[in-house]
């Protein structure tokens, strides 16, 4: 950002006292591209998981408002704006109020480290893995205010469900985080994609068998962090109504809602920028992605590309699976996947050394892990297959076989 | 004193009250639950029934006997055909009419077709309590099929009105037996072995329900569950076999029981596994008789007016839910006397009080779902 005032300022031939007003309304430019890109994403993800959803379930899903209904998610965003917004009697009616907010923005403000491209990123923290740790504790007290100040016993536990399970499951995501950070050198999120390489043997996530695993303990606890299937105990609709947003409605309802949709954006994100590589394309090196603004563009797709797979994960996890029991819940958290990454982290600073002292140990153990990766998605793509053969009526599967 | 005042005066300092419907989204209907928690510990769940009753009891001292049977199908909307079935033949006892053999075959085709159904929306219902969304939309989706099935066959998707006393409203033809045919060949090997992969071995939903509510066969003999709740705890009674009535004794079929498949025998995931099962045994008789429906009238000669002599029955039949029974008494006019319905998920609702206590309230959940309540029956 600041290098960025300095070049705006010298173009314009102003004097270095106008710097702070040009970084603010930057500020203000960066802020309202992220919530842009932040509300479209969530909008037209709740679009694609309804329509994934629909696929799953066999059934159509919404298609009806535009090309294969995808302005739906502006339709419901229009009726949910039109609403009454209801704040029931008993309520504490300013918590009442403030608590999307926080939510929402608590989300949002994890969109000012997320990289978008080799020069497009808020913020580029050297503390941003822990501010992200650190912001989105803003979530767990808005929904914390949502559940209190509804007034109702069903959005109390909700909320109370919610703050246990979003404190416990940030250690895991925090130490997760860490085994990719020791070999990094680096908390901030663009150092440590520039220490990645751009072909998939490079990434992080095959940088030693601890991130390997760290890799699906980060996926796991993130969902929890999220709220998302199988995790999604505080709006479990079938225990507890809809949890901490019962009494919503309107808009401020719908806030929870591009919460989580963001919120995906957010874990996808992340994956990709710790253990997926970023936005390095394969065979360019840093700094000619650096010169080159098409290249900077095709980082930003591939980032995306990335971050939309894991998205995709996700919504299929969360039509598959039911949902666990709060003292499983818990259980899993401090019993398994707390002390695994802190194996995890041991077992990476020895790797971290033997690599520094033997490197060739390190290009081997990475083909090896390449190996397994690419072994895993082979058994996954025969397994989608055999459901497919097997299943006995192929009607609505002919658009893809 | 209310019930609340009751349970206020018991209730601990550290323990709230927490009223679970009537309008919840896993209390299959219009039921009520008090729950005394402590925190996510439950004391006790106290169930509040009579939100759905309709004086179908009443109803059927002033109506005459043929005019009951539609009334029958709303005892228990998701398997009206046993209560066709239950209600006909004690009439038909009461009356000593002889039910002509290819009626009974259409009657047993569309019970069993019906108990598939019934058990489909059971354990979509229960996965989707659990938190599991798609098998019951693929449920629903096996079940409209049944749906169509029957509608070609009686007219009707949910409340049949299907059997009349001395026989079936409709004949079946050769349209209809392919489309049973067609069904019976995607749901045995196919459906089944999906769902199954889907939910029934998952990990989580095996987690959740294993050692949950567990109920002894003594237990569930005192509590008087009847049916796939009995027989998950390991009780092998099913009146198709014990009891026999209409055509079963002809057709080769087992009963499982609950063997403990994961945890404990009588557990929540017996109750689960012994429904699915219960479907494949169903589609099994289903095929017997399929292949040989014999030719002959579908109605007996039963006279206009129905006035069957003075005198008592007990008609039962083994419903999805277990053992369906009406006690009839006849005073010899057109209107039975009295009509008593005895149903299953009335004494599951005791059996879930006292289950209840010590589980976590998303226990109360899976319990609910695992005794397959419909409140209709209940409250009748």
């Amino acid at each position: 950002m600041l290098e960025l005032s300095d070049k705006i300022l010298e173009s314009f031939g102003l004097s270095s006292q106008y710097s702070l007003v040009v970084i603010i309304i930057l500020f203000f430019v960066y802020g309202l591209f992220a919530l842009t890109f932040g509300s479209l994403f969530a909008g037209i993800t709740s679009w694609y998981e309804r329509r994934i959803a629909g696929r799953m379930q066999s059934r159509i899903g919404p298609n009806r408002v535009g090309y294969q209904g995808f302005w739906q998610w502006l339709a419901d965003g229009l009726k949910c704006w039109f609403k009454e917004d209801i704040i029931p009697k008993d309520t504490d009616s300013v918590l009442f109020r403030i608590a999307p907010y926080l939510v929402f923005t608590g989300v949002l403000c994890t969109f000012v480290v997320i990289p978008f491209a080799p020069s497009v990123v808020g913020s580029d923290m050297n503390v941003g893995l822990v501010y992200i740790i650190a912001i989105t504790a803003l979530v767990v007290a808005g929904i914390l205010m949502a559940g209190w100040a509804s007034d109702s016993k069903w959005t109390l536990f909700g909320g109370i469900r919610s703050t246990a399970q979003m404190i416990s499951y940030e250690i895991p995501v925090a130490l997760s985080l860490i085994v990719v950070v020791i070999p990094a050198g680096t908390l901030s999120l663009q150092k440590i994609i520039i220490s990645q390489g751009g072909a998939p043997y490079n990434w992080y996530i095959f940088h030693n068998p601890a991130a390997f695993v760290a890799f699906f303990i980060y996926f796991t606890s993130a969902l929890a962090e999220g709220n998302r299937t199988p995790f999604d105990l505080p709006e479990a609709e079938s225990e507890l109504v809809a949890g901490y947003n019962t009494e919503y409605s309107g808009m401020r309802f719908l806030f929870f809602l591009f919460a989580e949709w963001m919120n995906l954006y957010v874990i996808g994100g992340i994956a990709t920028a710790v253990f997926l590589g970023g936005w390095r394309i394969p065979g360019i090196a840093y700094e000619v992605q650096m010169e080159s603004i098409w290249l900077q563009f095709a980082g930003f797709i591939v980032y995306l590309i990335k971050a939309l797979i894991l998205v995709n994960v996700i919504i299929w996890l969360r039509w598959t699976l039911p949902r666990l029991r709060i003292d499983q819940l818990m259980i899993m958290c401090y019993k398994y996947l707390v002390p695994i990454s802190i194996l995890l982290i041991i077992v990476s600073i020895i790797f971290t050394i033997l690599y520094e002292s033997v490197p060739v140990v390190g290009l081997v153990v990475r083909l090896l892990l390449f190996l397994l990766g690419v072994v895993i998605m082979i058994y996954f793509s025969y397994r989608v297959y055999y459901n497919i053969r097997n299943f006995p009526d192929k009607t609505y599967l002919k658009w893809m076989i | 004193m209310t019930l609340e005042e009751r349970l206020n005066a018991v209730k601990k300092e550290n323990e709230i009250l927490l009223n679970m419907g009537p309008q919840h989204p896993s209390t299959h209907g219009v039921i009520r639950f008090i729950v005394r928690a402590d925190g996510e510990i439950m004391v006790e769940a106290l169930p509040v029934v009579g939100y759905l009753h309709r004086g179908i009891e009443k109803l059927a001292e002033m109506t005459p006997y043929p005019g009951f049977i539609p009334y029958t199908d709303r005892v228990d909307y998701l398997a009206a055909m046993f209560c066709n079935h239950a209600f006909v033949m004690g009439v038909e006892r009461l009356l000593g009419v002889e039910v002509p053999k290819r009626a009974e075959y259409l009657r047993m085709i569309a019970s069993e077709l019906n108990r598939i159904a019934s058990h489909l929306i059971s354990l979509g219902s229960m996965a989707m309590d659990i938190g599991a969304f798609t098998p019951f939309l693929h449920g629903i989706r096996e079940r409209e099929l049944i749906n169509d099935i029957t509608e070609m066959l009686c007219g009707s998707r949910l409340t049949y009105n299907y059997m009349r006393i001395g026989g079936v409203s409709n004949d079946i033809n050769d349209n209809i037996l392919k489309k049973i045919n067609d069904f019976l060949d995607r749901f045995l090997p196919g459906f089944i072995e999906e769902f199954n992969r889907l939910i029934t071995y998952n990990e989580i939903l095996v987690k959740r329900c294993i050692n949950i509510a567990t109920i002894s066969s003594e237990e569930a003999i005192n509590f008087g569950l009847v049916g796939p709740n009995l027989r998950a705890s390991g009780v092998k009674w099913d009146l198709r076999k014990n009891m026999p009535y209409s055509i079963y004794p002809e057709f080769k079929f087992d009963i499982p029981v609950g063997e403990g498949f994961k945890g404990s025998v009588g557990d929540s995931y017996d109750r689960f596994v012994v429904r699915v099962k219960e479907m494949e045994e169903s589609a099994k008789i289903i095929r017997q008789a399929i292949s040989n429906i014999p030719d002959g009238e579908i109605m007996a000669k039963v006279p206009k007016r129905v006035k069957p002599p003075v005198g008592e029955v007990y008609s039962a039949v083994e419903s999805a839910r277990g053992e369906l029974g009406y006690h009839i008494i006849s005073d010899g006019s057109e209107n039975p006397y009295r009509c008593k319905i005895r149903t299953g998920s009335f004494s599951a609702m005791k059996a879930i009080h006292i289950k209840s206590q010590g589980c976590f309230i998303a226990d109360l959940v899976v319990l609910i779902a695992s005794m397959d309540i419909v409140a209709p029956e209940i409250d009748r």
